[in-house]
C-alpha cells in the first residue's frame, strides 16, 4: 500500500461519516427550503422556489422573533461578560480554599439547561410560592409575575441564562489572567503606575483576545437558546414575549410540521450566525495584531 | 488485572446487548398514552388481556406537554416503537391523511358493535372525514371539561349569607358565567391566600385553547363554517370578543401566577386550598376525591359541569381515541387488543378502574354515575361537547389560538386584535392548504 493509500485508508472513514452526518443533511435541507414540503404526509416535495424565504422575511412576526431573539443576545451575553470577567479578576489571587470555592462557581454551567430551567421555573413561581417571590414577600406588596409579566418575562429568562453561563466566561478570562505575565506588572509598579492603568494596559490587552472568543461562543450560543424558554417560560410566553427564534423554529419544524419552510428559517438563522461570527472573528484578529 | 476489567467491560456490554432480545421472547404489545391517572388504569386493565392471551402489554406515558410532538416526531421516522396509539380527538385528519393511523373502517364494522359505543364518542374520537363513517379509531376515554368547587366553602352559612347580601341570590354551584364571575370574584381574598378560579390559560400544547373554546362557544362565537372553512366573521364575531375579554377578565380572580395554568398548575391550586373553584377534565379528577393526594378537601368537594353563556352552551371536548400504528409489525395484536378492550364486561371493569367508558350502556348505568362524586356531572355534560378542528392543518391551527389568545390574557393585544390576528392567520393556513380552491 503506498503512502497516498494509506492516508487515504485512515482519513476516508471520518470524510465518509461527516458527509453523511453532515454535509448530506446540510444540503438535503438546503433543497427542502426551496420545496413545499411537510414531513408528516406523504406527498413529495414541490418545488416553489424563494417563495419560502420570501413569506419568511416578509412576516412581521417573524421579525418580531428575531428581535426578541438580537435583545436577549444583547442583554444576557453583557451581563454574563460583566459577572464572569468581574468573578474571574476576584478570583486571579490567591486565598484559602481557591479551588473549591471556583468549582462551586462552575457548577452551574455542568447542570443540564432542562434541568436548571425546571428549578428556576419553581424559584421564579409568579405566586408567593415562588422562592424569591416568598423571600421578597415582606417588602413587595403583591408577588412578581417572573415568568407571567410581559415586561419582566424576558428578565427572568436573562437571569436563569446568566447564572447558568457566568461561569463559562469567568473560566476563559481566568484562564487569560493567570497567562499574564507577572514581571509587567513588576515593572509598572517600579514605575508607580495606577491600578486602572495596569488594568487598562496591561490585564485588557492581553485578556481580550480570549474574552473575545468567549463572546463568540456565547453569541452564538445564545442566539440558539431554546431550552431554558420552553420550560421556564412555556414555549416563550406570556404571548411571544420571550420566544426566539430557535422556540419558533421548533414549534414551525415539529409541532406543524411544515418542513420546508423550517428548512428556509433555519438558514436565514445560519446566515446570520455566521455573519455575527464573522464579525467578532475580524475583530479578534485585529485585537490579536494590536496585542 | 486489566485483562480482568476488559473482560468484565465485555461481559457488561454482552448482557445489556442481549437483555432486549430476552424482553421480546414473550409476545407484546406497546401503548403510547399522555400520563396521567387513565393510563395507569389501562396498564391494570391490561393484565387480564395478558392473563387471556399471553401477551404482554406496556402502557407507555409521555408527559402532556411533550406528548404530541414526540408521538409526530416517532410517526415521521416511520418508528414501530408504538402499536396503538390513544391520540386526541384533533389528531384523526393529520394522522389519517398523513398515513399514520390506520384505516379501520372495515375491520369496525365487522367487527366492532358500534351502535354499543355513543354515537357522538364515535364521531368525535373515530370518524374522518366527520360524517363519512370512516373510522381510525375506537373511543378510549370519553372526557369532557368540567369544575369542581369546595363544598365547605359554598355550603358555610356566614359565606352564604355574605354571598346572598352582595350578589342578591344565593350561593350555589354557577349554572351561568355571569354567576361563575360572582362567586369567583366573592371568594377572592388575596390576604388569605384565596382565589376565587383557577382555569387554564396557559401556552403550552392546547392549554388557553381548550379552556377558553367553551366560554367562546357559550357567548356565540365559533372557530368558523365546517364547511367553507371561512373564518372571519366567526372566530372574531362580537360575541368572541366579549368572551375573550370575560375570560380575561376572570384572571382577576385567579392566582397570581394562573396565566401558567394548566392541568396540573390547576389541579395543584386547587389541592392546596388555594382556590375556591377549579377547571379540569374530569380525567383529573380522582386525584381531587383521593384522601392522599388531596387530604385538604378530598371530602369536602363538589362537581359541576360547566355554566352556559349568554348564547348557549357548549363544552370542551376530552377523551382519546385507540389507533393502529401503520408502522406497528403487529397491527393484528393490536387489533385483537381493541375488540377485547370494546367488550362489555372489560368495558364495565374499565369504568370501575375509574376510566371514562364509551360503552353507550355501562355509561349510562347508574352503577356508573354513582361510581365516583363527579360521574354524574360527567354524564351530563355530554349533550354539549364540542371539539376543535380536527383537520391534518389542526396543529398550526392551534398554534395560533395558544400563542394569540395568550397575548390577550396578559394584556400584550386587545381581545378584538388576538382574535382579528386568529381569523387572518387561520384563513392563510386553509388557503395554503388548498381549502378554498374549486
Amino acid at each position: 500500500m503506498s503512502d497516498y493509500q494509506l492516508k487515504m485508508a485512515f482519513i476516508m472513514p471520518t470524510m465518509i461519516l461527516l458527509i453523511l452526518m453532515n454535509i448530506f443533511p446540510l444540503l438535503w435541507s438546503l433543497y427542502l427550503s426551496f420545496h413545499r414540503y411537510k414531513a408528516s404526509m406523504p406527498t413529495a416535495p414541490k418545488f416553489i422556489g424563494a417563495r419560502n424565504y420570501a413569506r419568511l422575511l416578509t412576516d412581521p412576526e417573524i421579525w418580531g422573533y428575531f428581535r426578541t431573539t438580537a435583545y436577549f443576545v444583547i442583554l444576557a451575553v453583557t451581563a454574563q461578560f460583566l459577572i464572569g470577567f468581574g468573578l474571574a479578576l476576584l478570583l486571579n489571587r490567591q486565598f484559602r480554599a481557591k479551588g473549591f470555592v471556583t468549582t462551586l462557581l462552575l457548577l452551574p454551567m455542568m447542570l443540564s439547561p432542562v434541568v436548571v430551567g425546571l428549578f428556576w421555573r419553581f424559584i421564579l413561581a409568579s405566586d408567593n410560592a415562588g422562592l424569591l417571590n416568598y423571600f421578597l414577600s415582606p417588602i413587595l406588596k403583591s408577588p412578581i409575575g417572573w415568568t407571567t409579566d410581559p415586561k419582566i418575562a424576558m428578565f427572568a429568562v436573562v437571569i436563569v441564562d446568566t447564572w447558568m453561563w457566568s461561569p463559562f466566561m469567568m473560566l476563559i478570562a481566568l484562564a487569560g489572567l493567570s497567562a499574564v505575565p507577572k514581571s509587567l506588572y513588576e515593572a509598572a509598579d517600579v514605575d508607580r503606575a495606577s491600578t486602572w492603568f495596569k488594568f487598562r494596559w496591561i490585564t485588557l490587552p492581553l485578556v481580550s483576545p480570549l474574552l473575545l472568543i468567549a463572546l463568540l461562543f456565547r453569541t452564538m450560543d445564545a442566539f440558539k437558546m431554546f431550552d431554558i424558554v420552553y420550560v421556564l417560560t412555556r414555549e416563550g410566553g406570556p404571548g411571544t414575549v420571550t420566544e426566539t427564534v430557535s422556540m419558533n423554529l421548533y414549534k414551525l419544524a415539529f409541532r406543524n410540521f411544515n418542513t420546508g419552510k423550517a428548512c428556509a428559517m433555519a438558514y436565514i438563522l445560519l446566515i446570520i450566525i455566521v455573519a455575527l461570527s464573522n464579525i467578532y472573528v475580524k475583530y479578534l484578529n485585529r485585537v490579536k495584531g494590536e496585542a | 488485572m486489566k485483562r480482568l476489567c476488559i473482560s468484565a467491560v465485555l461481559i457488561l456490554m454482552a448482557v445489556m446487548i442481549w437483555t432486549p432480545f430476552q424482553a421480546d421472547a414473550q409476545e407484546s404489545l406497546t401503548i403510547v398514552w399522555a400520563e396521567w391517572d387513565p393510563a395507569n388504569y389501562l396498564q391494570e386493565l391490561s393484565k387480564d388481556f395478558t392473563a387471556e392471551t399471553g401477551i404482554a402489554v406496556d402502557v407507555v406515558q409521555i408527559p402532556w406537554p411533550n406528548f404530541q410532538d414526540k408521538v409526530f416526531t416517532e410517526f415521521v421516522g416511520k418508528s414501530d416503537l408504538y402499536d396503538i396509539v390513544i391520540g386526541d380527538s384533533q389528531w384523526l385528519g393529520r394522522n389519517s391523511v398523513g398515513g399514520h393511523y390506520i384505516d379501520l373502517t372495515d375491520w369496525i364494522n365487522e367487527n366492532i358493535d358500534v351502535d354499543s359505543i355513543y354515537g357522538p364518542a364515535m364521531t368525535a374520537f373515530a370518524e374522518y372525514p366527520k360524517g363519512s363513517k370512516k373510522y381510525w379509531a375506537l373511543p378510549a376515554e370519553v372526557d369532557a371539561a368540567g369544575y369542581v368547587y369546595r363544598k365547605d366553602l359554598f355550603e358555610d352559612p356566614t359565606e352564604m349569607k355574605n354571598f346572598q347580601a352582595k350578589y342578591g341570590y344565593p350561593l350555589a354551584p354557577p349554572k351561568t358565567y355571569t354567576q361563575l364571575r360572582d362567586i369567583a370574584e366573592f371568594f377572592t381574598r388575596p390576604e388569605q391566600q384565596l382565589y376565587g378560579i383557577a382555569t387554564w390559560y396557559s401556552k403550552e400544547y392546547d392549554g388557553i385553547t381548550m379552556g377558553f373554546q367553551q366560554v367562546m362557544w357559550s357567548f356565540g362565537g365559533s372557530y368558523g363554517d365546517p364547511n367553507s372553512f371561512k373564518v372571519k366573521g366567526h372566530v372574531n364575531n362580537k360575541d368572541a370578543v366579549k368572551a375573550l375579554e370575560f375570560y380575561t377578565d376572570l384572571l382577576k380572580f385567579a392566582p397570581p401566577d394562573a396565566p401558567n395554568y394548566y392541568w396540573q398548575e390547576t389541579l395543584n391550586a386547587y389541592i392546596s386550598g388555594k382556590v375556591a373553584m377549579g377547571m379540569n377534565y374530569f380525567a383529573f379528577f380522582p386525584g381531587v376525591v383521593n384522601a392522599e393526594t388531596n387530604p385538604l378537601s378530598y371530602d369536602k368537594s363538589g362537581f359541576f359541569i360547566a355554566p352556559k353563556g349568554p348564547k348557549g352552551h357548549y363544552i370542551s371536548i376530552g377523551g382519546q381515541g385507540m389507533s393502529v400504528s401503520a408502522y406497528s409489525e403487529k397491527q393484528d395484536i393490536a387489533k385483537q387488543y381493541m375488540k377485547w378492550f370494546m367488550q362489555k364486561p372489560v368495558q364495565e371493569k374499565w369504568a370501575k378502574l375509574g376510566g371514562f367508558t364509551p360503552h353507550k350502556e355501562v355509561l349510562q348505568s347508574d352503577t356508573f354515575k354513582k361510581a365516583t362524586p363527579f360521574n354524574e356531572a360527567f354524564a351530563a355534560s355530554f349533550p354539549y361537547l364540542r371539539d376543535f378542528w380536527a383537520v391534518p392543518e389542526y396543529a398550526e391551527l392551534l398554534e395560533v389560538c395558544q400563542t394569540n389568545w395568550n397575548e390577550a390574557i396578559t394584556k400584550i393585544k386587545s381581545a378584538k386584535d388576538a382574535l382579528n390576528s386568529i381569523a387572518r392567520k387561520h384563513e392563510e393556513i386553509f388557503e395554503d392548504a388548498g381549502y378554498y380552491d374549486d
